[in-house]
C-alpha cells in the first residue's frame, strides 16, 4: 500500500463518479496520505505489526465486484440462515443479488442513497464518527475508498423478526485483495436487532479486510452484535466496530476469534446518554502463527452508565494475543460502573500474550475495576479428571471448554451459539 | 452538604514546612549547558580523565535524543539552557568533623530534622547529606568502614574507589538509557555511593538527604549501591526543596546491584516542593531508578511520593538471576496541580523469579495521578510469578486517576495476576466514623492511612512515622 500513486489513481477513478460522499472521501484520502499505516512506534499499535501486511501490492476491489457464484457462497452460510436476513459483501462491496432481506422492519440501502433521502440527517450526524477516535491511516483508508457501502435501519418500535447475518467474502483466487466493507447501522427508538457477522476468503492469495461498521443506538433500543472470525491463515483483518449509544440503550458485542493471519479488532462503545449499558465479551482461541489483537474502548461521557468487559484467550503454538482495554470516564460521568476482566491461558512455550487493561478516570464517584490473569491450566483440575479415568487430552479439552463457556454462553441465538461451541469443541479435542 | 463544600473551598495548601531558603554562599557554574559545562563540572570535581570521557559521551548521546512525551503529564517545555547545572555551597576547608560544617548548613539540616549531629547518634542512621548536588557530610563512616562497608559521596568514590565505580557506574542504567538518564550522566555533580562487601549485613540504615537550595539550579545526583554476595542493606532517601515560583529540574539516577543472595531495600520519601495551590512553582522530578538482581537476590523499592509538581519515575528491577525477587511498594499522593506518572518495571529473565507490585494512588484537588507499569516475562523465565495490585482513591471530582499496566508474557508456565480498582472514600465509612464521634477530617485521614497501610508497613521505622505525617499534611483540607 506504499504505492501511493496506484492508490491515487484508484481514488481518482472513484472520485470521478459524482456522489454526496466526495468531500468526506477527499478529506480521508488526505488524512491517509499524511498518517499512513501505523508502525509499532504508535502506542495503539505497539504489539501489532501491520506495516508488513499492508505493504503489498493489493488489488483494490473493482467498482463492479468480481462475480462470486451462489455455489461459492453456499459453503459459508451460517446455521439458521433460512430464517435470517442475509447481507453479503463481496470484496467489500455490498451485493444485492446474493443478499436476502426477510424482515419488513429492516431497511437496507446504499449509503449514498440514504445520505440523499429521508435518512440524510442521521447519516450526516453519525457517519464517520469513528474517525474521531481512531487517529490512524487505516480508518482513513477505508473512508477514502468508500463504495458499495450500506445503510441499515431498524424501524422504530420494532424488534427485527429474524437475525441479520452479514457475510464478508473476499475473493483472493487470482491476486492479493484489499477489501474494505463499510456500513452504518441505525437502530431507532425502542427497536431491537441481532447481528451476526463472519469473514471468509476464497482462494489462497493474501488478503486484508479493512472493515468499518458504525452502529447508532437510540433510546430504549437493544443491539446484539456477534462477530465470528475464522478466516484462512492468509487472511488478515482490521475490523472496527463503533457503537454509539445516543440514548438510554443496551448494547452487547461478542467477538469470537478462531483463526486468521493478523486480526485486529477495534471495538468502541461510546456512551452518550445516562443509563446506557454496554457489554463486551471476547474469546480468542489461536494456534499456528496467528495474531489477534483486541482493542476495546468504552467512553463514559455522561453519568450513570454501566459497562462490563470480559475477554478470554487460549493461545497455542506460535500464536500471539493482545488485549488492550481502555475505559475512559470523563469528568462529568459520575456514578459510573465500569468493569473489565481479561484472562489468558498459554498452552505453548512459543505463544505469548500482551495485555494492557487501561483505566483513565476523571470523575470521583465511580466504581471501576479491572483485572487480568495469565497462566496455564490448573494441574490439580487436570489431575482430578485424570484420576477419574479421563485421558489427559480429553481432560484438557474439557477444562478449556469450561474456560471458554463464560463467553460463548453470552451468544443469544441458539443456532449460532451451538455452531460456535461445536467449532470450539472440535478445535480443542483435535489438538489438545 | 454546604458545610462539606465550604471546607473544601477553604482548603489552602497546608504550609510546606520545608520551604525555607538557607542563605549560604554557593559556587555556581554559569547558566546553560554545552560541552564546556560538562568539562567545568568535571574539572571542579578534579575528576580523572576516564570520568570526563564518560560524561562527554553521555552528553553527545543526550544531544541526539529527544525528550520523551509519552507520559500522562503536561508541562511547559523545559529550557535546558536556563538552568544552572552545578551549584555547590562554598566551603572554605574540607570537612573533617561535623563541627567544621558551615553553621548555616548545620541549621538547615537541623530544621529538616536530619541527624547530622552527634547527639542523634542514638537514632543509629548513617546519613549522607547532599545539598544542591554536592555531598556535605557523611556520618558514621568510620564505624561502617570497620565492617568494610563503603558509604561516601560519589565524588569521593570516584577518587578513592575508581575500580568499583568504573565497573558498576552505568552498568544498570547505561548512558543511552533515556533522555534524562543521559543528561544526568553528563552533568551529575554528586550523589551517594555504597558498597557492602560479601556476607556483611549492614548494621544500620543508610540514608541520604537531598536538598535543592540555590535558585535556578537543577539537581542531578547519582546513587550507586552495590551489595556483594550474601549481603544486606537498607537504604533511605529523602528530599526537600525551598518554595520558589519557578520550576526546578531534578533528574537523578539510582542504580542498584544485588549480587547472588544479596538483598537491597531502598526506601524513598519524596517531598520536593510541590508548587503552590495554583500550580505555580515546584520541582520537576524526572528520575530513573533501576536495580539488577543476580541469583536468589532481592530488591525491594518502597516509595512515598508526596512532593514535586511533576513526578516521572519508574523504579524497576531486572530479575536476571534464577530465584530472584523484586518488589515495588508505592504510595503516590497528588494534590492541587500536581501530576504524577509513576510505576515500575519488572523484567523477569531468570527462572523461578517472583515479583510483587502494590501501588496506591491518592488524588485530590485538580491533580492527575497515573500508574504506569510493565511486567515482562521472557521466554526463558520458567515458573515466573507476578502479582500486581494498583488501587486509586479519588478525593474530589476534579482530579484524575489512571492506570496503564503493560503485561507481556512469553512463557506458558508464568502466573501473572493484575488487579486495579478506583473508588472514592465511601460515605458509609465516613458515616460509621462520625457515628462513633470521629469528625469527618479525622475519619478521612484514618481511611487514607488504612488505604496506604500495606505500603507504609514496608517502610523502616524511622521513616514510617514521618511518612504517615506527610500523608496527612499533603491531603489536609482536601476532604470536607
Amino acid at each position: 500500500m506504499n504505492n501511493i500513486s496506484y492508490l491515487k489513481e484508484k481514488f481518482d477513478e472513484i472520485q470521478s463518479k459524482d456522489s454526496g460522499l466526495s468531500g468526506i472521501r477527499q478529506k480521508a484520502f488526505d488524512a491517509y496520505a499524511k498518517l499512513g499505516i501505523p508502525t509499532v512506534r504508535n502506542e495503539e499499535w505497539k504489539y501489532t505489526r501491520v506495516s508488513g501486511i499492508f505493504n503489498q501490492d493489493y488489488k483494490l476491489a473493482e467498482i463492479h465486484p468480481v462475480s462470486v457464484e451462489v455455489e461459492d457462497f453456499e459453503t459459508f452460510r451460517l446455521p439458521g440462515c433460512e430464517n435470517a436476513n442475509q447481507l453479503v459483501f463481496i470484496n467489500g462491496v455490498y451485493s444485492t443479488g446474493l443478499s436476502t432481506i426477510l424482515s419488513p422492519s429492516l431497511s437496507v440501502m446504499g449509503l449514498e442513497e440514504a445520505a440523499a433521502g429521508e435518512f440524510s440527517s442521521i447519516v450526516a450526524e453519525n457517519f464517520n464518527h469513528s474517525a474521531r477516535f481512531l487517529k490512524d491511516g487505516i480508518n482513513a483508508l477505508n473512508t477514502a475508498f468508500i463504495h458499495g457501502a450500506v445503510f441499515i435501519a431498524v424501524k422504530k418500535n420494532k424488534a427485527v423478526e429474524h437475525p441479520v447475518y452479514i457475510y464478508n467474502i473476499t475473493d483472493a483466487r487470482n491476486e492479493p485483495v484489499l477489501s474494505q466493507p463499510r456500513s452504518l447501522v441505525y437502530v431507532a427508538e425502542n427497536a431491537q436487532v441481532e447481528m451476526v457477522e463472519t469473514y471468509n476468503t476464497i482462494g489462497h492469495s493474501d488478503s486484508i479486510v479493512n472493515q468499518v461498521m458504525e452502529i447508532v443506538v437510540e433510546k430504549d433500543a437493544f443491539v446484539y452484535y456477534y462477530k465470528i472470525q475464522q478466516d484462512s491463515s492468509q487472511a488478515s483483518q482490521v475490523s472496527t466496530t463503533h457503537i454509539r449509544q445516543v440514548g438510554k440503550s443496551f448494547a452487547q458485542a461478542v467477538t469470537i476469534s478462531l483463526s486468521g493471519n493478523i486480526v485486529r479488532n477495534n471495538l468502541h462503545a461510546i456512551l452518550e446518554a445516562p443509563f446506557a449499558e454496554a457489554h463486551m465479551y471476547g474469546l480468542y482461541l489461536q494456534k499456528g502463527n496467528s495474531h489477534v489483537d483486541n482493542h476495546t474502548l468504552v467512553d463514559h461521557a455522561v453519568p450513570n452508565c454501566e459497562s462490563n468487559e470480559l475477554y478470554k484467550g487460549i493461545l497455542d503454538d506460535n500464536s500471539t494475543g493482545v488485549f488492550n482495554g481502555k475505559v475512559m470516564v470523563r469528568k462529568d460521568a459520575q456514578k459510573t460502573n465500569a468493569f473489565q476482566s481479561n484472562k489468558n491461558i498459554l498452552l505453548s512455550d512459543n505463544a505469548s500474550v500482551n495485555t494492557k487493561p487501561q483505566l483513565e478516570i476523571y470523575a470521583d464517584d465511580v466504581k471501576c475495576s479491572h483485572g487480568c490473569t495469565i497462566g496455564s491450566l490448573d494441574p490439580e483440575g487436570l489431575f482430578y479428571l485424570q484420576s477419574r479415568g479421563i485421558p489427559r487430552k480429553a481432560a484438557m479439552a474439557l477444562l478449556l471448554q469450561g474456560f471458554a463457556v463464560d463467553v460463548t454462553s453470552q451468544i443469544k441465538p441458539a443456532a449460532i451459539r451451538a455452531y460456535v461451541e461445536d467449532m470450539i469443541i472440535e478445535r480443542l479435542s483435535t489438538e489438545a | 452538604m454546604d458545610d462539606k463544600f465550604s471546607s473544601i473551598e477553604q482548603t489552602v495548601l497546608s504550609d510546606y514546612k520545608y520551604g525555607f531558603v538557607t542563605d549560604i554562599e554557593s559556587d555556581n557554574a554559569p547558566k546553560g549547558l554545552d560541552e564546556s559545562t560538562v568539562r567545568f563540572i568535571s574539572a571542579k570535581k578534579n575528576e580523572p580523565e576516564w570520568m570526563l570521557e564518560w560524561r562527554l559521551k553521555a552528553f553527545g548521546q543526550w544531544l541526539k535524543m529527544k525528550e520523551p512525551d509519552w507520559a500522562n503529564i503536561d508541562y511547559p517545555p523545559i529550557n535546558y539552557q536556563d538552568i544552572i547545572y552545578y551549584a555547590a555551597p562554598k566551603q572554605k576547608i574540607s570537612v573533617d568533623s561535623l563541627d567544621d560544617i558551615d553553621p548555616e548548613l548545620r541549621k538547615t539540616f537541623d530544621k529538616l530534622g536530619i541527624s547530622l549531629n552527634e547527639q542523634k547518634r542514638l537514632s543509629g542512621v548513617a546519613v549522607d547529606a547532599v545539598i544542591d548536588s554536592v555531598s556535605i557530610a557523611t556520618t558514621f563512616k568510620g564505624q561502617l568502614a570497620e565492617q568494610g562497608i563503603i558509604f561516601c559521596s560519589m565524588s569521593e568514590a570516584i577518587q578513592e574507589h575508581p575500580d568499583l565505580i568504573r565497573k558498576y557506574l552505568g552498568s544498570v542504567v547505561p548512558i543511552t538509557d533515556n533522555y534524562f538518564a543521559a543528561l544526568n550522566a553528563a552533568v551529575f555533580s554528586d550523589g551517594s555511593f555504597c558498597y557492602i562487601p560479601k556476607g556483611v549485613r549492614c548494621p544500620m540504615e543508610l540514608s541520604t538527604y537531598f536538598r535543592i537550595n540555590a535558585e535556578n539550579t537543577g539537581q542531578f545526583e547519582r546513587t550507586l549501591i552495590v551489595a556483594e554476595e550474601g549481603s544486606y542493606v537498607s537504604y533511605l532517601e529523602g528530599c526537600t526543596a525551598p518554595m520558589r515560583d519557578e520550576n526546578q529540574l531534578h533528574a537523578a539516577v539510582v542504580e542498584l546491584i544485588a549480587q547472588d543472595h544479596a538483598e537491597i531495600k531502598y526506601s524513598t520519601v519524596q517531598n520536593w516542593y510541590p508548587g503552590d495551590k495554583d500550580g505555580k512553582g515546584g520541582i520537576y522530578n524526572f528520575v530513573t531508578k533501576r536495580g539488577i538482581c543476580h541469583e536468589s537476590a532481592k530488591i525491594s523499592w518502597t516509595q512515598v511520593e508526596t512532593g514535586s509538581s511533576i513526578t516521572w519515575k519508574y523504579p524497576s528491577v531486572i530479575l536476571k538471576g534464577d530465584n530472584s525477587t523484586g518488589e515495588f511498594y508505592s504510595v503516590a499522593v497528588t494534590n492541587n496541580h500536581q501530576q504524577a506518572d509513576t510505576g515500575t518495571k519488572m523484567q523477569h529473565l531468570g527462572k523461578n523469579t517472583r515479583s510483587r507490585i502494590v501501588s496506591k494512588g491518592i488524588s485530590a484537588g485538580v491533580s492527575q495521578n497515573s500508574y504506569r507499569g510493565l511486567v515482562h516475562i521472557s521466554k526463558r523465565a520458567d515458573n515466573a510469578r507476578n502479582y500486581s495490585q494498583c488501587d486509586s482513591l479519588l478525593l474530589g471530582d476534579k482530579c484524575g486517576a489512571h492506570t496503564f499496566p503493560y503485561i507481556e508474557v512469553k512463557n506458558k508456565s508464568a502466573v501473572v495476576e493484575h488487579e486495579a480498582t478506583t473508588s472514592k472514600v465511601g460515605e458509609d465509612q465516613i458515616f460509621y466514623c462520625n457515628q462513633r464521634g470521629i469528625d469527618t477530617e479525622t475519619a478521612v485521614a484514618l481511611i487514607i492511612n488504612g488505604f496506604a497501610r500495606e505500603v507504609m508497613n514496608q517502610l523502616p521505622m524511622e521513616f514510617a512515622v514521618e511518612a504517615q505525617k506527610l500523608l496527612a499534611i499533603s491531603l489536609e483540607g482536601s476532604v470536607g
